[in-house]
């Protein structure tokens, strides 16, 4: 017999007292996710507390069989995909109010993105970057690198095979590099 | 190995979210004293968002409002006061999730004061949905947050409770605690009187307005209708506002 995941097991004791168990184990990973992903605080937090309830309301459905077999983290995270993805969708039917009004930044001209980690001050800089690749390499890059999951629960988590998942990645950050290249 | 800066300046992107995220997505829960025995009351960050009597709390609760329950250490400031006295109106409650309909009905029905009852047509009328007095029942029926927002205090006018959440006896004795006498509401209604005027102040009220409360029975003239107060040459009272 496997053992048992903690949190999937407090779930099964008691959906409220393990539901907080779930929010404990997983709020950093899933605000970091969601902060990389919309690139703003309050829409992180907008995110995270939307994902979390959804899930609420999901498990409040399952039946114990159902809990038994979760696997919370992937479960998780692919709520916050899809809230992440709807959220994107809604936003994309008008365009935007400012579209050229983004603040320029002035950098060293000097300074690649690499320096600019490596002086890992708050590392805003990356975070900008990150925001401006397109949205499936920005989600296998920010799960990968951000939050440290296998290749293959991203790809569960994606829904795409393995191998899309590390073209997605390798492509990110080599945009990364350019784009921080060309500051 | 290779040491790859973007690699480490990505893996230090993470971050906690705010310690007070929590509250956003679950709701406390407390028991608190009530006019008509213990009550399970559920608040989030925004309020009051639920008040229950007996059983099946959490399971109701968990349905109507999809969130998880956690419990309070202390109530929240002011509802244990709010209860004792019924004056409510200054606590938040957390009205998310109903229509702009039932929100507009419970608003009007929390201004209502302690110690007097307003019939349904009084609330249809006053959120311009004169002739919605059923679908303002439903609504003062579905009330997530009984006696802070006080929906007991809408009654037949002819001075029968009427529905409650809590059941029509529980209405009664809360609004008898309040002090409001519905016998005499039945009584005046026997007689066709439904709203009382003053013949020196020439100003006509429900018959719990503490304007009415205050005329001498020498000068309380009786009437069916406002529109017959009116013909009389009473005006509708400002504050009760029959009309």
């Amino acid at each position: 017999m496997e053992c048992r995941d903690p949190v999937r097991k407090a779930l099964l004791d008691d959906l409220d007292e393990g539901f907080g168990e779930l929010f404990n184990a997983y709020r950093g990973l899933v605000f970091s996710t969601a902060l990389r992903l919309t690139g703003k605080w309050a829409d992180a937090e907008d995110l995270t507390a939307e994902a979390f309830l959804r899930a609420y309301r999901a498990l409040a459905d399952y039946d114990q069989d159902r809990i038994s077999e979760l696997q919370p983290r992937a479960w998780i995270v692919t709520i916050v995909m899809n809230v992440w993805r709807n959220c994107a969708r809604h936003k994309s039917r008008k365009p935007p109010p400012h579209l050229f009004d983004e603040p320029v930044e002035t950098l060293d001209p000097g300074e690649g993105v690499e320096e600019a980690a490596l002086r890992h001050e708050t590392g805003d800089e990356l975070a900008d970057l990150l925001v401006q690749l397109p949205s499936d390499q920005r989600a296998a890059v920010v799960l990968r690198h951000v939050v440290d999951l296998p290749v293959s629960e991203i790809a569960t988590v994606m829904r795409i095979p393995q191998g899309t998942v590390k073209s997605h990645i390798s492509r990110g950050l080599k945009r990364l590099r350019t784009l921080g290249g060309a500051r | 190995m290779t040491h790859d800066p973007i690699i480490t300046g990505l893996a230090a992107l993470a971050a906690e979210p705010p310690h007070d995220l929590y509250d956003r997505i679950a709701a406390r829960w407390t028991l608190v004293p009530g006019p008509i025995g213990e009550l399970s009351v559920a608040f989030t960050d925004r309020g009051i968002a639920y008040v229950h009597h007996g059983d099946g709390f959490a399971e109701t609760f968990r349905r109507r409002f999809g969130r998880p329950l956690v419990r309070a250490e202390r109530p929240p400031a002011g509802l244990v006061p709010a209860l004792r006295t019924g004056q409510a109106s200054g606590l938040e409650v957390d009205l998310r999730g109903i229509s702009d309909f039932q929100r507009d009905v419970l608003l009007a029905a929390r201004t209502i004061p302690r110690g007097e009852v307003r019939p349904y047509a009084w609330i249809a009328a006053r959120i311009g949905r004169p002739k919605a007095v059923r679908a303002v029942g439903t609504a003062l029926g579905n009330n997530p947050v009984p006696l802070l927002i006080p929906c007991h205090r809408v009654t037949r006018s002819d001075g029968v409770p009427g529905e409650y959440v809590f059941g029509a006896s529980a209405k009664e004795e809360v609004l008898a605690g309040e002090g409001v006498d519905l016998a005499r509401m039945r009584e005046l209604a026997g007689s066709h009187v439904f709203y009382l005027g003053s013949d020196t102040t020439g100003v006509v009220c429900f018959p719990t307005c503490h304007n009415a409360r205050r005329i001498t029975p020498p000068h309380r003239v009786g009437f069916r209708t406002l529109a017959q107060a009116e013909r009389e040459g009473y005006r509708p009272c400002k504050v009760c506002r029959p009309g």
